[in-house]
């Protein structure tokens, strides 16, 4: 006789690993990539094992494989324009979907369609057309044409977040400040902002992400003068598989972090109490 | 503490008149109740008041002043809802002593006021808990003590009870009806709960499609219906319609469409008009079937046939059958009726009020 909960936990343990694969599988495929200075079909596991392949991309060791880069540069020219990408995004997508959710703008709903514009297209043909009035801006193959460019496209989450976070406190709780005496100004200061704080936090964070990890518009917009990371990875993952790995795991570990980081502030005390 | 006026305003929704002339003069200290079905107007002339919308028309005075054009913050109100709006990231002496910090207080002066505004709805030792960690009726204490901690000069409760189960929306109407006694607020109270306007309010103005159907004492609105609106709105309510036959004293004989005659109370009818009778339920008074008297004066006797009896705990629900009116009746339920039977009843005519069919 076999036993039921036997099954249900074989069960449950086998759909883990399953699971477990799917999501470490390809880090650990990566991680086994970045480190493997000797690797020869059909050994399952590299032969020889180093950290050379990091060195040289962080540019610590020379490098004269093919397709090597050093990586530094063009991290930090992410980073750069990730942290512009998201205080001008916040800065348009606060006031935006503020306005958006709490006042009877005409069109609101048009204009809030329009954001999501850039996303609704395949995109190779927006940027390739996108690329043609930058030419003429003189913004092509220039870092502000490829943060434009990110903006752009970063509004996306920044207005829809932010404006179905600020539609999510209900109006009496303002209204409930002006009456003991706040002004608009500091009833949104001390009220909808503390409100708001963890949605436009995720909001902000899907938009750095959102930059880092940008490829097609940058490839457009910003070739042959701009590379930013996810750039560099393309353009060494021909070559090398180490190279793409290193980078691929260092464009991973903004994202984690961040998620992680999300995932504290949404669990934070008072959002369980919203709307109550 | 203040009066208030309502200077005839008027409020639009596009082209729905929300508010229609609306004139209403609350006197230092009292309790108004505004009552009325779903889009009667209650709640836009309360935003009126507290000045998050602003009437097309006419002028709102707290005290001598104008406030038409102040925001809201600056009117010295004190604010009520149905869902409590306690702010969920602070604490519940955050939450009271929000207001005072902006009115700057010491901290000394602001600690003393919020222990005794806790005092007064009887939530003492609660400070430092979240509203999530508090029940309805207790987070709706906290509402009150909010709105009380500011001695505002008009306290506007808006549905305060509605979110809150029966029986502690019985216990709460006494206790708000207490603490506005004893602070001596002048309040604006919104409902659409008739009983819950009969019992905490000084004066209750019954509100249909943006206008006063009838303003008045809970006594006087009960017993003195303007018209039938005010008269359904209040409770359970039969309608007896006819036209006048004449007067006979202080009373007034009316005759129904199948020929009943009934008397009522009612005031400058001449015979012709059409009228009702308004008959409450507590106002049929069921004659054991031994002691029918017919010699008796037969003035508002009628023999009727029981439809429908329903046992509701203390009491049996009627439904009463004579010629072709419908009455709703309550009997007594150790003594049960039972549908088929038939049976006398007795309306006195000095509770019943005839009032003009519209």
């Amino acid at each position: 006789m076999i036993n039921r909960r036997v099954l249900k936990v074989t069960g449950e343990i086998v759909l883990l690993i399953v699971s477990f694969l799917f999501l470490f599988g390809p880090m650990v495929s990566l991680f086994l990539w970045s480190i493997a200075e000797q690797w020869y079909w059909p050994s399952p596991l590299p032969q020889r094992v180093g950290l050379d392949y990091w060195k040289q991309a962080l540019g610590l060791q020379k490098s004269f494989a093919i397709g090597a880069v050093s990586i530094v540069p063009a991290f930090f020219l992410s980073l750069t324009i990730a942290l512009i990408t998201v205080v001008v995004c916040m800065a348009i997508a606060i006031p935006a979907g503020y306005a958006l959710a709490k006042y009877k703008i005409p069109f609101g709903g048009i204009i809030l369609f329009l954001f999501l514009m850039p996303k609704a297209f395949p995109q190779q043909p927006v940027f390739v057309n996108l690329l043609q009035s930058f030419t003429r801006l003189r913004l092509a193959g220039s870092i502000p044409g490829v943060i434009l460019v990110h903006i752009l496209v970063g509004l996306v989450f920044g207005v829809w977040i932010t404006n179905a976070t600020f539609k999510s406190i209900p109006p009496e709780l303002e209204e409930a400040a002006r009456s003991v005496g706040a002004n608009g100004f500091k009833t949104f200061l001390r009220i909808t902002l503390p409100l708001a704080a963890p949605g436009l936090f995720s909001s902000a964070v899907f938009v750095f992400i959102t930059s880092l990890d940008e490829f097609t518009g940058t490839f457009f917009i910003g070739l042959p003068f701009v590379h930013t990371l996810p750039l560099t990875l393309y353009s060494s993952s021909g070559y090398n598989m180490q190279f793409a790995s290193v980078i691929a795991i260092i464009l991973l570990i903004p994202s984690i972090f961040f998620m992680v980081l999300i995932q504290r502030i949404l669990k934070a005390e008072y959002v369980g109490g919203m709307g109550g | 503490m203040s009066t208030l006026l309502l200077d005839h305003i008027d409020k639009y929704y596009g082209k729905t008149k929300a508010v229609d002339h609306l004139y209403l003069d609350v006197k230092e200290g009292e309790l108004v109740t505004l009552l009325g079905p779903s889009g009667c107007g209650k709640t836009t002339t309360l935003r009126c008041v507290s000045g998050f919308l602003r009437p097309d028309k006419g002028d709102i005075y707290i005290g001598k002043r104008k406030v038409t054009d102040i925001p809201p913050e600056k009117r010295g109100i004190g604010l009520v809802f149905q869902n409590y709006a306690l702010w969920p990231h602070m604490t519940v002496f955050q939450n009271l002593a929000f207001g005072l910090q902006l009115k700057k207080f010491q901290k000394k002066d602001i600690e003393q006021k919020v222990g005794e505004a806790l005092a007064t709805v009887k939530l003492e030792g609660m400070e430092e808990r979240y509203p999530r960690q508090l029940s309805g009726g207790q987070q709706q204490r906290v509402a009150l003590a909010r709105a009380l901690v500011l001695e505002p000069d008009i306290l506007l409760l808006d549905e305060p009870l509605s979110n809150l189960d029966a029986l502690l929306r019985e216990q709460m109407r006494f206790e708000i009806a207490e603490l506005q006694k004893r602070y001596g607020i002048t309040t604006i109270y919104v409902t659409h709960d008739q009983t819950e306007a009969m019992v905490i309010s000084d004066r209750i103005v019954v509100l249909n499609n943006g206008k006063i159907m009838q303003e008045g004492s809970p006594v006087d609105i009960y017993s003195k219906p303007a018209n039938k609106f005010v008269a359904g709105f209040m409770g359970t309510t039969s309608f007896i319609e006819g036209s006048v036959q004449g007067n006979l004293g202080k009373y007034v004989q009316l005759q129904t469409n199948d020929g009943l005659f009934i008397y009522g109370i009612g005031e400058g009818f001449k015979e012709g008009d059409r009228a009702s009778v308004v008959v409450r339920p507590e106002n049929i008074g069921i004659i054991e079937k031994s002691s029918v008297s017919h010699e008796e004066d037969a003035k508002n006797i009628f023999k009727v046939s029981v439809l429908r009896a329903s046992y509701v705990g203390e009491v049996i629900d009627y439904k009463f059958k004579v010629k072709n009116t419908i009455l709703r009746a309550k009997g007594d339920a150790k003594r049960p009726l039972r549908s088929g039977d038939t049976v006398t009843v007795y309306l006195n005519p000095d509770e019943l009020p005839i009032i003009r069919s519209d």
